[in-house]
């Protein structure tokens, strides 16, 4: 065993030498790396998410409201010896003046009791960028904690004064952390911390302002337990309980979404590794052919010529497997890097466990896809020794294959953890790649119809001996030209389709696009709001009413989140809509269905939705709908549906009702308008006048998003890079896998008279050919992939890209020129006499 | 088993090779029976086609014959299997072929190593070391197959052929791709090898004054021996 071991280490040095296994080694380290750099990064942000756990909720027990708790409930933690807090989160701008300049900024404020947090400690800092330590209570009266960004944004220090609302307040502290840290993860605005007491006198909390209630309960185990029993039977629509276990499950779903979608992509990386490690391999047989007949010849047991080649390729698997670990490991840090603005929170060290993932992803990929010609080998009779014919290499069967692509579908699915997206992702790989080779084959028989071929006979003979070369090799030809496509495919999703996609986003909004939002405009507030715009001879937007309710029943029948499969549909019925009441369709939405209101204020009550809610929540024209408004009910019929479009920055509306329908419920009103550049100030002037207004600076959300879209796009790309470069494998190890029969066909040629440029010639047409192919497939793939991403992800109209059309077949044909012209020079390099001899 | 030189170590009798081409079955060889004797130097000869190089592939157990049977040192070769008759190769026949068939990913001196690792043999670098200076190609050790010329690999071949001292070397058309002045030196050096280490010598080729160089001569002609 131990002499087998040596002799199979010996056998792989020898063969790394001679450069035969580099590619495998490759594809190895790039289908383990794609793999485990993923896994190290989301095993360190679950352990993250576990380590934070016990301080994650701040409490033993969490209740969240989207309207205040009543007494009956409050009044039962302390009344069962459990120790209460309570705290109140919502949005809201807080301003400040500094050197005379005033400065608005958005932030999510939390106000909450002196003892929070129950569990777990609030960090805070004496000024920026200084050590931080634990904070004995929350802040003090007439104080407020600012987190980083946001004394940054409003160019505060500790000391300074910021208002909020109709208040004013002391920065005391840089706030550095907080529990409920999760929520943080991927929390968009920054924080502004103060005390609950001090939450009246601001002013803020109005008509249609959406503010969560929480309720902190800690104590005995035993005590919170039975509370929570006790809770949880009373709890109404819009309320929920957390606990440990279930702790803010929303985030984990986020979490747990983006590791799948990143753990596909690592995997169809090592999918498309899988394809150049079969066709790396076959080569490796194709070139040991002779070698094994010859050990054949000199004793070796088809046994023995079995474990050693099993052997060396275990060792080859182990070391690459290794390899791509390590490479995986620095991944995961760029990602996480990347990533830092969006997890607010330092990340453990990653677990070994990705690494034995990566290992056991490595080795099914070697095993099932170099098993089948591998086993070949042993198989090779001596006879071919003195015969060369005797025991050419035929191609595996399908068959062979099968238990590779099951053992690797099975893995795509655990990693998808989802059968239907997992099995949506093998089956449309496979069909992918069975389209590839089957219209490739189609177009090269096509391209090289005999009567094409004989009717250039005349003019190039070289053209007619390119053409009939693809023909003659119509199927082995077709596998290469898919797994180029695949490979291109890749590549111009990577650069062409996403640069169009974010064009496209961006000519969605229009140039006079409104670029800010003013919402919480309260009813009699709405004239003095209009006066400050004509003042200022700004063009008086349109103010639309605005009603928050909750969806509660659909033709009679209660709904709750439960009756819906979808995540969207789901976060839909559980959050509180905004409608709105007006006469008059919008301009900026189209009736798709139905038809707008009709009936005076006597006949039944009617409401338009938008169609892509209509579709997700199941809602038909006559349906009867019923919402809770402020404790009220009122039940409407579906008369019209609407489209409209998200991206033109105008206000928009799921559901609107006629006035006198909604007109009785507590209104808010909301605007959008466009502000030139020198009319920020006025901007800052209506907050200081309204400082309960909210104003959303679009381009700033916009800007933020996009920066964070950005760094997802740079973390994601790293594993596409993968992907990319495993395509670009396979593309190499498909052109490498005819090289050696091309070689002696040129030879041959040479041999009997052709010029250099003949050879290189006849050569050059069918590379074009086969790139011209590969180029259009992949071009055809890619636009069809970036058509349902605009129009599914983003509800897009993405134009045909002239530039895709263009650059898919250019590349595909500069890629293979580029290799006919290496190809020419290895060829054109040895004497025909040598490649022939060498090849007898 | 012993062998003397009474019992033969080859023996070869009523062997048949048939191979069908579409309808038709083709007689490559038909009846041939000869023994040879422990160091012995034969040579097979005969025009192209003849069948002698089938011959050699069924003395070495590298093909089966139709009918007919081939005993290598008291080993009947129809009774054992493929991988029987590997083993029984790897111990007592070494090989030289017309086109060399050395792996070009290998040195010199690890194509002469191979057959002695394949048998587990710890000593192989240095008897490979050893027959590799035999054969002249002490400074050539660590070159690769495309680096040395024709006559320098088919002494490689040499080299790998006895360094696991085999009983029985056969040797098909070792001077086929050899220009005439490198032929005659591999020959030498073959015959020399032959009589150092006593091995019984098979050859086959098409070249009569090699042929006559040799002891005796099996001659065939259309897969039958016309002279022995």
């Amino acid at each position: 065993m131990r002499a087998t071991l040596s002799l199979a280490l010996r056998m792989l040095l020898r063969d790394w030498r001679s450069g035969e296994l580099r590619l495998l080694v490759a594809a190895l380290v790039i289908a383990v790396a794609s793999v485990t750099s993923v896994g190290f990064f989301t095993d360190r942000v679950g352990q993250a998410l576990v380590r934070d756990a016990h301080q994650l909720l701040g409490a033993d027990l969490v209740l969240v409201s989207d309207y205040p708790w009543p007494a009956a409930i409050a009044d039962e933690i302390p009344r069962r010896g459990l120790e209460p807090a309570a705290a109140v989160n919502f949005i809201s701008m807080v301003q400040a003046t500094r050197g005379g300049e005033e400065k608005t900024q958005l932030a999510g404020v939390k106000a909450v009791t002196a003892n929070y947090p129950l569990r777990g400690r609030l960090r805070i800092a004496p000024g920026l960028h200084a050590p931080d330590a634990p904070a004995g209570s929350g802040p003090a009266r007439g104080t407020v904690w600012l987190d980083e960004r946001l004394s940054s944004a409003l160019g505060v220090r500790p000391g300074d004064r910021v208002r909020l609302g109709r208040s004013e307040f002391t920065f005391a502290a840089v706030l550095t952390l907080e529990p409920e840290r999760s929520a943080n993860f991927f929390n968009l605005a920054p924080r502004l911390t103060m005390h609950a007491d001090d939450m009246a006198a601001t002013g803020l909390v109005q008509v249609g302002s959406r503010i969560r209630y929480y309720l902190y309960a800690a104590g005995a185990r035993e005590q919170v337990s039975a509370f929570e029993a006790w809770v949880r039977s009373r709890l109404q629509r819009g309320q929920r309980v957390d606990n440990l276990e279930s702790g803010r499950p929303e985030v984990r779903a986020a979490i747990e979404r983006a590791q799948r979608f990143l753990g596909l992509a690592a995997l169809l990386a090592a999918v498309l590794a899988g394809v150049a490690i079969a066709l790396g391999t076959r080569r490796f047989v194709e070139r040991h052919l002779e070698g094994c007949a010859v050990m054949r010849c000199v004793g070796a047991t088809q046994r023995r010529l079995l474990t050693l080649y099993s052997a060396e390729f275990l060792v080859l698997g182990i070391v690459g497997c290794a390899g791509g670990s390590v490479l995986g490991f620095a991944v995961q840090g760029v990602i996480a890097y990347w990533l830092v603005d969006l997890i607010r929170a330092p990340l453990p060290l990653p677990t070994a466990l990705p690494a034995l993932q990566g290992f056991l992803t490595g080795l099914v990929l070697l095993l099932g896809f170099a098993l089948p010609p591998l086993l070949q080998l042993k198989n090779v009779p001596a006879i071919r020794v003195i015969r060369r014919e005797a025991g050419t290499l035929r191609p595996p069967t399908l068959l062979a294959y099968a238990g590779g692509f099951g053992a690797f579908a099975g893995l795509l699915l655990w990693q998808a953890g989802d059968l239907r997206l997992g099995s949506t992702v093998v089956a449309g790989f496979a069909i992918a790649a069975c389209a590839f080779v089957g219209v490739a084959w189609l177009l090269l028989r096509a391209l090289t119809a005999t009567r094409l071929v004989r009717g250039f006979s005349g003019r190039s003979p070289m053209l007619r001996y390119g053409l009939a070369n693809l023909r003659r090799h119509a199927r082995a030809n077709a596998v290469q030209v898919a797994s180029l496509a695949l490979g291109l495919t890749a590549l111009l999703l990577l650069t062409v389709t996403r640069g169009d996609l974010v064009d496209a986003w961006r000519r969605a909004a229009p140039p006079d696009a409104p670029n800010r939002f003013v919402l919480n405009i309260q009813g009699d507030q709405l004239e003095a709001v209009r006066a400050f715009f004509a003042q200022r001879r700004i063009v008086v937007p349109d103010v639309y009413p605005m009603v928050r309710g909750r969806l509660i029943a659909v033709n009679g029948r209660n709904v709750s989140d439960g009756d819906y499969a979808e995540e969207r549909a789901k976060r839909l019925v559980e959050r509180e809509f905004n409608l709105s009441y007006m006469a008059q369709v919008p301009q900026h939405n189209v009736i798709s269905a139905g038809r707008w209101f009709s009936g005076g204020a006597h006949g039944e009550a009617e409401i338009s939705v938008e169609e892509g809610i209509a579709r997700t929540l199941g809602f038909r024209l006559g349906d009867a709908l019923t919402y809770s408004v402020g404790g009220e009910t009122f039940t409407a019929r579906v008369t019209s549906l609407r489209r409209l479009r998200w991206d033109s920055m105008k206000v928009n509306f799921f559901v609107i009702a006629p006035p006198w329908v909604l007109e009785r419920f507590p209104t808010s009103f909301i605007c959008a308008l466009r502000v030139a550049p020198e009319q920020e100030g006025l901007m800052n002037e209506l907050a200081a006048q309204f400082p309960n207004l909210t104003i959303v600076d679009v381009a700033a959300a916009v800007r933020q998003a996009q920066s964070i879209i950005d760094q997802l796009i740079v973390a994601v790309q790293f594993v596409f890079l993968f992907a990319l470069g495993a395509g670009l494998l396979v593309l190499y190890a498909a052109l490498v896998s005819t090289e050696d029969e091309r070689r002696r066909e040129a030879a041959l040629m040479r041999v009997i008279g052709a010029s250099r440029a003949q050879v290189t010639g006849s050569q050059r047409i069918e590379f074009l050919a086969m790139g011209l192919i590969a180029g259009l497939l992949a071009t055809a793939a890619a636009a069809a992939i970036g058509e349902v991403v605009a129009s599914r992800a983003f509800d897009l109209d993405l134009p045909v890209s002239l530039w895709l059309w263009l650059a898919g077949p250019v590349a595909g044909m500069a890629l293979l020129s580029f290799n006919a012209w290496i190809s020419a020079r290895k060829v054109l390099g040895a004497s025909p006499a040598r490649v022939l001899r060498d090849s007898i | 088993m012993s062998t003397d030189a009474g019992t033969p170590i080859v023996r070869v009798s009523a062997l048949t090779k048939q191979v069908r081409t579409g309808d038709i079955d083709l007689n490559i060889l038909s009846d041939i029976s000869f023994v040879v004797h422990p160091g012995e130097v034969v040579a097979i000869i005969g025009a192209s086609g003849s069948g002698k190089s089938t011959l050699l592939g069924l003395l070495a157990g590298l093909d089966t014959p139709t009918s007919g049977r081939v005993v290598l040192d008291g080993h009947d070769l129809s009774q054992l299997d493929e991988d029987g008759r590997a083993e029984l190769r790897g111990h007592m026949v070494g090989f030289v072929f017309q086109s060399f068939q050395l792996l070009p990913a290998l040195t010199a001196l690890e194509n002469v190593m191979l057959p002695l690792e394949l048998s587990g043999r710890v000593d192989a670098e240095e008897a490979a070391r050893g027959m590799l200076s035999k054969v002249g190609l002490a400074q050539r050790l660590l070159h690769y197959p495309k680096h040395l010329s024709g006559g320098e690999q088919q002494r490689v071949a040499l080299a790998r052929a006895f360094v696991v001292r085999p009983k029985v070397l056969l040797a098909d058309e070792p001077t086929g791709s050899l220009d005439a002045g490198s032929g005659a030196g591999v020959i030498d050096l073959m015959f020399e090898l032959n009589r150092d280490f006593g091995t019984t010598l098979i050859l086959v080729t098409h070249d009569e004054n090699l042929a006559r160089r040799c002891p005796r001569m099996v001659r065939l002609a259309a897969g039958r021996i016309v002279e022995s």
